[in-house]
């Protein structure tokens, strides 16, 4: 089954994103900022990256930045968890090779939805 | 699949009090003249974490209110908004507004939206009109623009010319073609006339461009959703297939703009292109709020759940790690004892030992790590009083430094909740009446700045906290006619100086000329050592005039284990808590003096001390009834000593502590029961109770001490 890194600092968040998917069979793998996910990435083998932007230590751009470097996570789909007020967030996730967003707040099926449109 | 998100309410409610604690402090240390990135970058999160969880949750009163909140904090975060000083007292007060909601949705009432909604417009006349969007007019988007305008249409041709780099974002187009498949019948037909020579071909870059035909009643929204993620940087047009053709002949007509397709309408492509990027955001907004509609829907039910949540603790996986460790340990033992039992022989028996030595180790260092799990540093207890010293300090004109010592000290979380109060009421204390005026204290040649520091340490078993303040210290005069006036002692006593000090701890005293806003809320001291003392601790006071207090709590680290010594009378066996024991002696003749009034004293280094027989006490048969035969255990209770007779000491160890209370009924002069190690029951003793229950209580004492003075003198 899948592999999916979840990556928030908010512990209800990351709580429920990893109940979602567990209970929609994918293994989670969850860190709280963008240092500890990365360091998980590398030693990991994830499918999709689900990563919040606002965090401490490392934030989500930087982490998808990084993941990028890394030949593994090279066109592993990674998906950024934003605000809808964060529109310049999008386009610098993007820019930094984020492949989509999902829009905060989201609702577990709508999180799965969106999983879906990536791993079919 | 459905998701039941009340179950993660709770963590929610507490992250987000760890979040406005954060941004309190974070406010509360911040240096308007140079503002640190870091710090405001640490509020901004803050609010920025509540307002996700509120949304995700349901909890939208919230997460409108701290729209506005997050809003101005990015406003000052990119440097478009000067904070001042008026903005800080306007974000704490959202601090408390935010606290006050989410205490209200953790017990399942309705949020009062009155003082939030006093902000939000405090806030919204700092921003400007048209930054307030988001969640909170979200919310009133209707959802009647969410119908689809083409519903006429039979389906939808698009042409799709994605960016060289798509792949190297993790979209794939297949996908997004398995994806648009599922919304109606799909054909492809792929444009490759700009895939360059094999020498110069980069394998990663994608040089294709498609032209696709979905048919179907797939409404334009859905097909935008599918290219979302990559409509900003590829071309896309999509354009409705006329409506009134038939289904046979779709086909061909699709085919015939195929052909013309990757010249002519990547030229109008443009046009489309921009359409579709504005349409966008609206109907992301109708989606979040409908989507945030349809939760709210759900919040009532949900309420009502939560109520019945029982509490729960955040522990560090360290903590965790180590049980797991340590359980390990002693299911090795185990078997190794059972290996050991399967046939045993009497020359196994240093082995034996052995293993119910590590048994023992094991089991007690399984406790000790049982109990950290409780353990939760004090500073959760001290983060309140920044802004507790901040907001009172400018009430009482005062200037003060507040200073926090041994935060990491780990106390268990009963004990923390339940010593906030008493803490409170002796910080506040010291500020009102510890800490003189500014200019009197220049006038006495002090710093005007005042002083207090909250210190915690542990010292042998127990958690020392103490409140120091370097202000006008105790008046011992001033107490001591207090006191005489409300009858609590008379004039014609020595009282040591310790003595006094301890007279403000009893009921009906206080020295404050005025009742003043701060401490005059109806509890004394006297509340705040009976606070203390219930749980199993006490409070001293040590003062030297004009330089100041300290307020000395000693707390046990849990409340769920007790050092105790076991005492015998005949065939009972009894606890004192350790803590409360002074010593033991073996008493003589002359030591004993009986006075008026049937009480028998024990003099002891000139100190008279009444003497509680145990036996008469709890009517049990004693092997020894007299003084002189058996043990006087001086125990200090509500700072009182008292000789307790008993038949003998047994052993000291640590006993886990059940409730009467809570199995029988409050027995007085017992604090609680413990079952020993071959399973009999013990009481646990309450040295106070016991006091009062023999009736020698601080009038007698005060008697005794009396009486005996006239006769020496």
């Amino acid at each position: 089954m899948a592999t999916i890194l979840a990556v928030d600092d908010s512990a209800s968040m990351r709580q429920m994103v990893s109940f979602t998917l567990k209970g929609a069979g994918y293994d989670v793998i969850e860190a709280e900022d963008g240092q500890k996910a990365l360091d998980k990435a590398k030693v990991s083998s994830v499918d999709l990256v689900l990563t919040d932007v606002n965090m401490p230590v490392m934030d989500g751009i930087e982490l998808v930045r990084n993941l990028r470097t890394l030949s593994d996570y090279k066109f592993t789909p990674i998906l950024m968890l934003t605000t809808e007020s964060a529109g310049d967030k999008k386009m610098e996730g993007k820019s930094a090779g984020a492949t989509g967003w999902l829009v905060k707040p989201f609702n577990p099926e709508q999180l799965l939805a969106t999983i879906k449109k990536v791993m079919g | 699949m459905s998701v039941d998100l009340s179950q993660f309410h709770q963590v929610f409610f507490e992250e987000s009090y760890e979040g406005l604690d954060v941004m309190e402090s974070a406010l509360l240390n911040i240096d308007l003249s140079n503002i640190d990135e870091e710090t405001i970058n640490e509020i901004f999160r803050a609010a920025h974490s509540i307002k996700g969880g509120s949304g995700t949750f349901g909890f939208m009163e919230i997460a409108g209110f701290t729209h506005v909140v997050e809003t101005l904090l990015d406003l000052i975060r990119s440097d478009q908004f000067v904070m001042e000083p008026d903005h800080v007292d306007l974000f704490l007060r959202s601090v408390d507004c935010i606290r006050t909601m989410i205490n209200q949705l953790e017990s399942g009432e309705t949020c009062d939206m009155e003082i939030a909604d006093e902000l939000k417009v405090a806030f919204e006349l700092l921003l400007d009109g048209d930054q307030i969007s988001g969640v909170s007019s979200d919310a009133d988007v209707s959802n009647g623009g969410a119908q689809e305008e083409n519903i006429g249409a039979k389906g939808w041709q698009i042409y799709f010319k994605p960016e060289l780099d798509i792949l190297r974002t993790g979209n794939d187009p297949v996908r997004m073609f398995r994806e648009l498949s599922e919304l109606g019948e799909l054909s492809t037909s792929a444009v490759t006339d700009e895939i360059p020579p094999i020498s110069s071909i980069d394998p990663e870059a994608c040089y294709m461009a498609w032209n696709l035909t979905l048919l179907g009643g797939a409404t334009e929204e859905q097909v935008n959703e599918v290219f979302e993620w990559v409509v900003d940087d590829s071309e896309l047009t999509i354009t409705p297939l006329l409506s009134g053709e038939e289904r046979g002949e779709d086909e061909p007509e699709a085919v015939k703009v195929k052909e013309s397709a990757a010249t002519e309408m990547s030229k109008s492509a443009l046009e489309p292109v921009k359409e579709t990027v504005v349409e966008e955001p609206s109907e992301l907004q109708i989606s979040t709020a409908t989507a945030a509609k349809k939760t709210m829907v759900n919040t009532p039910t949900v309420k009502k759940e939560a109520k019945t949540e029982s509490a729960s603790i955040r522990v560090g996986t360290d903590k965790i790690d180590d049980l797991i460790n340590m359980v390990g340990e002693l299911v090795i033992t185990q078997s190794m004892l059972s290996e050991l039992g399967k046939d045993f022989a009497i020359e196994n028996m240093p082995k034996l030992m052995e293993g119910l030595e590590q048994l023992g180790m094991h089991t007690r260092e399984l406790q000790e790590n049982v109990m950290r799990i409780r353990m939760l540093p004090i500073s959760f207890a001290f983060s309140r009083f920044p802004r507790l010293v901040h907001d009172m300090s400018k009430n009482l004109n005062k200037k003060v430094e507040l200073v926090l010592l041994g935060e990491t000290t780990e106390l268990d979380k009963t004990v923390m909740e339940r010593i906030g109060d008493p803490l409170v009421h002796l910080v506040r204390n010291s500020l009102d009446h510890g800490l003189e005026l500014p200019e009197k204290r220049l006038e006495l040649g002090k710093n005007e700045t005042g002083k207090i520091t909250l210190n915690a340490f542990h010292q042998g078993g127990n958690i020392i906290i103490q409140i120091i303040d370097d202000g006008a210290g105790l008046n011992k005069e001033r107490i001591l006619s207090k006191a005489i006036e409300n009858g609590l002692v008379t004039g014609n006593e020595h009282l040591t100086d310790e003595q006094i000090n301890d007279l403000i701890f009893l009921p009906g005293f206080s020295t404050a000329e005025s009742v003043t806003d701060i401490s005059g809320r109806g509890v004394g001291m006297d509340v705040v050592r009976r606070n203390i003392q219930e749980l199993n601790g006490s409070v001293e006071v040590e003062s030297t005039e004009g330089e100041g207090s300290i307020f000395t709590i000693r707390l046990p680290l849990t409340l769920a284990i007790l050092d105790g010594q076991l005492i015998n009378v005949g065939e009972q066996v009894y606890i004192f808590p350790l803590v409360s024991i002074v010593e033991s002696i073996q008493s003589h003749d002359q030591m004993i003096h009986r006075v008026s009034g049937g009480c028998d004293v024990l003099r002891l280094r000139n100190e008279y001390i009444p003497i509680i027989r145990l036996w008469e006490v709890f009517n049990v048969k004693p092997e020894y009834e007299t003084v002189e035969d058996g043990l006087l255990v001086i125990v200090e209770g509500d700072n009182i000593k008292v000789a307790v007779l008993v038949d003998d000491l047994l052993a000291q160890q640590q006993v886990v502590i059940k409730s009467i209370r809570e199995n029988y009924r409050t027995v007085n002069g017992v604090s609680g029961a413990t079952i020993l190690g071959d399973g009999t029951v013990s009481l646990i003793l309450d040295i106070s109770g016991l006091i009062k229950l023999a009736g020698v209580g601080r009038d007698s004492y005060k008697k005794i001490n009396e009486s005996n003075d006239n006769e020496a003198a």
